[in-house]
């Protein structure tokens, strides 16, 4: 029985913990009462039957238990002195719609704090949205629990000192938060996805967070397409976790995946969230890409890709992010049409942009490959392997220059 | 006769469930998809979320055209996950069946059919 209410609760932690941060103006409270009001249910439900309305009950509870705390500790004194709070608690809380909404934007904003770097805003939001345990989180960084917990508890602190305004946000002010913690989404999916260094390719609790977090932003925005569309990318992306190694762990290459290792169910449904979304633009950056991964995740072979479609994609993208590495993405299916020699061409006005960059190196390396130019070739191989690959595309790129060496 | 088994639930709380109990959940599903299967044609249709979904409104008048809404029809505490559609021997039977995935996390409606018709997969 305790598996399936815990599932109930964490499923509505973020908004019940996202209203009573606004109610308590203070996420540690609300972190406090949401677990006690958890403790209760875990005791009251089991005997007296399932209530009507899980979140209402939850919230109610957790409200009464956190208001219960602020009566009776010495040290929230101070709290109650700047926010004069209702003591009396009301039958039922229940924030309306709207300001659900925003209470969710808001706990997520809170958490991309610019005083805080990437990886701790992720953590941050890992453990206070998605309620991840310290062990959990410390396990998807790679860390040890007790650095983590520190981070955290930094983290926090910074957070505090710095509110967030409790009011409602103006339109542009949401779109302006929108915008930060969808970025923070995506950016969590892809510290699961690809590590920079070690030997882990794919952390699958970050991704599947990142997932979990972008469902919520598609439900509670559903006019905005670029929250479907970046629903709809991760899901596409992550369709592709067991095709990226194969039994031996080596990284292979997307062309080369084997397709039947794919999930068609999150294919099914990334396609279906794009189909929503376009509805609305076919313009932003989310849309774009999660186009470009839905035409990959379409093609029954490699073979079949549509690489014109996929090059005007690219071409798109760059209009609206115009970064060397979305320029790399566009060559790269640009010489999928024209060829190597044309794609080579347009890579050298990128040479001193990517210089650092490890994928400018292989990409440059195929087409050299395929022009028949196998020493230039092994030379791009051996600069991309001195800046820091993962291990399994350090096996790759090794395999490549030996393939090379021997013609 | 034929019944529907409607399935109504809390959206997202199958995902959180651990590994172990969504595979109780899904051989249940199978057992049942099974034995319907061995007993003639059914039907068994599961749902993305109610936020994957558009809204068409009717027009508000007869001139103009339906209102498209970007989000599912009602915000509900409970929602419309999936259904089961077949031939039983009598409601006992179809509610037999029911049993077989029955869970805490779900509340299953078995309400008589008046009428199907096509032929659906995505298999």
């Amino acid at each position: 029985m305790t598996d399936w209410l815990e599932a109930s609760f964490a499923a509505q932690r973020p908004k019940a913990l996202a209203a009573l941060t606004r109610y308590f103006r203070d996420v540690d409270t609300a972190e406090d009462a949401f677990s006690e009001a958890c403790v209760k249910a875990l005791a009251v439900w089991p005997k007296d039957g399932r209530p009507r309305d899980p979140f209402a009950w939850l919230l109610t509870a957790a409200r009464n238990s956190g208001l219960d705390k602020l009566r009776k500790a010495q040290r929230h004194r101070r709290l109650l002195a700047q926010h004069p709070l209702d003591l009396e608690p009301a039958e039922i809380m229940m924030p309306d719609p709207d300001e659900l909404r925003d209470d969710v934007l808001r706990l997520l904003f809170m958490c991309c704090h610019p005083a805080l770097d990437r990886p701790d805003q992720i953590a941050l939001a890992l453990k206070i949205v998605a309620g991840l345990s310290v062990v959990e989180i410390a396990r998807g960084f790679l860390i040890k629990p007790k650095t983590m917990e520190q981070r955290i508890t930094r983290a926090k602190k910074k957070i505090t000192s710095n509110p967030v305004a409790f009011e409602t946000p103006s339109p542009e002010e949401r779109g302006r938060r929108l915008g930060e913690v969808s970025l923070m989404v995506y950016l969590m999916f892809n510290e699961g996805w690809s590590t920079s260094g070690g030997d882990v390719q794919i952390r699958p609790t970050l991704c599947r967070e990142a997932i979990r977090l972008a469902r919520l932003l598609a439900e509670l925005f559903p006019s905005m397409g670029e929250q479907s569309a970046l629903l709809s990318l991760l899901l596409l992306q992550f369709s592709r976790r067991d095709g990226r190694l194969d039994d031996a762990g080596i990284l292979v290459a997307f062309e080369d995946q084997d397709r039947s290792k794919w999930h068609r169910a999150e294919i099914a449904e990334g396609r279906a969230w794009l189909l929503k979304s376009q509805r609305i633009s076919h313009q932003g950056p989310y849309v774009i890409q999660a186009a470009i991964a839905a035409e990959h995740a379409r093609a029954p072979t490699a073979d079949e890709l549509d690489w014109p479609l996929i090059a005007a994609h690219y071409a798109a993208l760059y209009a609206v992010q115009p970064n060397p590495v979305v320029k790399l993405n566009q060559i790269a299916a640009d010489a999928k049409v024209k060829g190597p020699e044309y794609a080579l061409r347009q890579l050298e006005p990128l040479a001193e942009t990517l210089k650092d960059y490890r994928w400018f190196y292989t990409m440059r390396a195929a087409f050299l490959t395929d022009t028949g130019e196998a020493k230039a070739a092994i030379l791009a191989y051996n600069t991309a392997l001195g800046l820091n690959p993962t291990e399994p595309e350090r096996v790759v790129i090794k395999s490549k220059i030996a393939d090379l060496e021997k013609t | 006769m034929m019944y529907a088994i409607n399935i109504y639930g809390e959206v997202g709380v199958f995902d959180n469930l651990p590994q172990a109990r969504q595979e109780d959940l899904m051989s249940g599903h199978r057992a049942l998809q099974e034995k319907l299967g061995a007993r003639g044609d059914y039907v068994s249709v599961k749902l993305m979320p109610p936020s994957a979904a558009v809204t068409v409104n009717p027009a508000p008048t007869p001139d103009q055209d339906p209102l498209i809404v970007d989000g599912p029809f009602a915000e509900t505490k409970e929602s419309f996950l999936g259904f089961y559609a077949a031939e039983f021997d009598d409601l006992e039977d179809a509610l037999a069946h029911a049993r077989m995935i029955s869970s805490p996390i779900a509340r299953l409606e078995v309400r008589p059919i008046d009428w199907a018709g096509g032929v659906i997969s995505t298999q």
